[in-house]
């Protein structure tokens, strides 16, 4: 997505190495741990400021578990978050708590994610009120009009309740008190899936404004290539808790890498049927065999060498690493081996 | 032509009697479905296709919910004319349903085996040991590896995507004329949505059933559908084959889809929404429903109510604004 003012180069955010091992056990009194869902699994990717980052994967494939372990809504097993150079998972509760306001969140279901009780005068200015940023609340109803105004909602609706609102609508007041403590980073987690076609477009048209006029950076969550592809400058391809592949939205479609990609967007379904029932298309689709392996039990090496068509015998014992390609085009994979010598762009 | 066609619903309209007022879920609705062909049904939510489906096989909940006008001819007899009794046997029989959420069509306490059984000895008196065999050869058929063991498992040993073949090994395994797949792979992921769409095209050439596909993912149209339905508001907008509509969709609504949805082969730098929201089914306003978010709207439009008129030669319409289609000059 082209922006008026294109995305600096100075790296925002950087994850490296980030686990979470969700531990299973077994016992109710004796209880021990058996094992472990790897839903992130040494996770690397970085973030430019003022660009908007997609993450785009399977169910089950960890991406929102990654939103949520950058947030520390849960609590990484291993590795390192670094936004605007500050270690994220140093920080004792209080520090991460003041760090929430440059991070926020916009949540999938508009309809679970919005407290039915409150207002929504008092759903957006929580957050103005947790971080007491205005010591009058006059100061406040008049911030929350502004931000009503700002996601399109009339500032009028302040006394009204979530269930006087349409989906599309809602998911404008989820944006809004995300707004509301002008945040440098939001992470948005499949925030249209839940919306009709056409109302989705209406939100990702406001998320694009929002982005020019305060030069926010996004990290957009989603399952849909298609949807993903149109707002990300920047796209990362995750299967079973890990980056296969990190490059621009045009590379990616242009020149996808990663068996695992080309597979996925040979799979997406496009809106014009004379390709779609052309010879051509049915010769170019990979189908994948089988499911998604087991995050409990991940393959051993490249965890795609399951399913992958390409496959070599180095892919089933070692592990292949997140390399620059060139051309700002990550990939982790055997057959794409690294141009030069760093592993991956690191901040600074 | 006329014997391929299959069902033929004339005029179909199912209202709801809520506290707030009559419901008009599907208000007129028009179409027909051939052998060997898919016809999508599009929309968005609260549009009335799912509640269409559920009409075709007189499931619409009682007592709010009532077919109030229509013909459902399915095979040259009515469907609303037949008694309870006739209606069982022709369900999963002769017209199954493929569901959307495979998560919760399937009864967690039976065996995928048995589920499959149940409708194979109540429609093909088949006994026990047959029935099971004939289970066992459905679910190799959509593709479960070592059937003869999965026969005798629980739904949630499978994943999403074998629930979902387990859904279409019941719902194929009478052998049914007319197959009702409502948002099949809406709750899978793009690469098992890939396998499963495979699969329904492959049942489609080979068992010659009729496929109505309900869907609201325009790409899945393109794909899957041979002839396609745009309803809003409860009324089919617009039906035409697959290559019209989206070379030269004519309701402004489904311009308006068409330009709404993200593309991969094509990144623009906006997209054009419609703007507003789908009017209440219980407070429709006068004239066109879609008049409040259309943007060609005349005066004409907020007073007057479309009807379903042709436009070209396979093409029909609901829109004041569109010309009749007159067969002596070119479309």
């Amino acid at each position: 997505m082209s922006q008026a003012k294109p995305p600096s180069d100075k790296i925002l955010l950087e994850v490296k190495g980030l686990k979470k091992h969700f531990p299973i056990k077994r016992g109710i009194l004796f209880s021990k741990q058996v094992g472990a869902v790897k839903a992130v699994d040494g996770l690397d990717l970085f973030v430019r400021e003022g660009e908007t980052l997609g993450m785009v994967g399977e169910s089950g494939c960890g991406k929102s578990t990654t939103g949520r372990l950058i947030l520390r809504l849960i609590e990484p097993t291993a590795g390192q978050v670094m936004f605007d150079g500050v270690d994220l998972l140093s920080l004792n509760k209080s520090e991460m708590r003041n760090m929430r306001r440059k991070v926020q969140m916009v949540f999938q279901n508009p309809y679970a994610s919005l407290d039915p009780r409150m207002t929504v005068g008092d759903i957006i200015a929580e957050p103005l009120r947790v971080h007491n940023i205005f010591s009058s609340s006059r100061e406040v109803k008049k911030r929350v009009r502004e931000l009503l105004d700002c996601v399109g909602l009339n500032p009028s609706y302040t006394e009204r309740y979530p269930h006087e609102f349409s989906g599309g609508q809602r998911q404008r007041i989820g944006i809004a008190r995300a707004l509301a403590l002008n945040p440098k980073l939001i992470i948005a987690d499949e925030p249209v899936s839940a919306l009709d076609v056409s109302v989705q477009a209406q939100v990702l048209n406001l998320l694009n404004d929002l982005q020019a006029e305060f030069g926010l950076t996004y990290i957009f969550i989603a399952h849909n290539l298609s949807t993903v592809n149109h707002i990300a400058d920047r796209v990362a391809v995750m299967y079973l808790g890990k980056v296969v592949e990190l490059t621009s939205n045009k590379n990616l479609y242009a020149n996808p890498k990663h068996p695992y990609t080309i597979a996925l967007m040979s799979a997406v379904p496009e809106p014009d049927p004379e390709f779609m029932h052309s010879a051509k298309k049915r010769e170019s689709r990979i189908v994948l065999e089988g499911d998604i392996p087991s995050p409990v039990n991940p393959p051993s090496g490249c965890r795609f060498h399951t399913r992958c068509w390409e496959v070599m015998d180095v892919c089933k014992t070692q592990e292949p690493p997140l390399v620059d390609t060139g051309d700002d085009h990550f990939v982790a994979c055997h057959l794409h081996p690294a141009v030069g010598e760093t592993p991956l762009k690191t901040a600074g | 032509m006329a014997e391929d066609v299959l069902l033929k619903v004339i005029d179909l309209a199912t209202h709801f009697h809520t506290e707030e007022g009559t419901v008009k879920a599907v208000d007129g609705v028009d179409f027909e479905v051939r052998r060997g062909e898919v016809l999508g049904v599009v929309g968005e939510s609260g549009c009335g296709k799912s509640m269409t489906s559920m009409s075709i096989l007189r499931l619409v909940p009682k007592p709010q919910g009532k077919i109030v006008r229509g013909q459902l001819l399915f095979e040259g007899k009515d469907l609303l004319s037949l008694s309870e009794e006739q209606m069982r046997k022709i369900r999963g029989n002769r017209i199954a349903l493929i569901s959307q959420d495979p998560m919760t069509s399937l009864n967690p306490v039976l065996t995928i085996g048995e589920q499959i059984m149940e409708a194979i000895q109540l429609h093909q008196g088949l006994d026990k040991k047959a029935a099971k065999n004939k289970a066992i050869e459905m679910l190799r058929k959509v593709g479960i590896p070592a059937p003869e063991k999965r026969v005798d498992e629980y739904p949630h040993q499978f994943s999403g995507g074998m629930r979902q073949r387990a859904i279409i090994a019941m719902a194929l395994s009478c052998e049914p004329q007319l197959l009702i797949a409502d948002e099949p792979t809406t709750a899978l992921d793009v690469t098992i949505q890939a396998q499963i769409l495979d699969l329904m095209r492959e049942i489609k050439e080979k068992e010659n059933a009729g496929i109505i596909f309900i869907t609201h993912d325009l790409g899945v149209v393109a794909e899957m559908c041979d002839y396609v339905c745009v309803m809003y508001a409860g009324k089919v907008v617009e039906a035409t084959d697959v290559f019209t509509l989206f070379k030269t969709p004519s309701h402004p609504y489904t311009v308006g889809l068409l330009k709404s949805i993200p593309r991969l082969d094509d990144v623009k730098d906006r997209l054009e929404p419609i703007d507003g929201q789908p009017p209440s089914l219980s407070k429709l306003p006068k004239g066109c429903s879609f008049a409040a978010r259309c943007p060609e709207v005349q005066d004409i439009c907020r007073q007057k109510e479309p009807e379903l008129k042709q436009v070209g030669v396979n093409q029909y319409t609901r829109c004041l604004l569109r010309d009749e289609w007159n067969p002596g000059e070119p479309a």
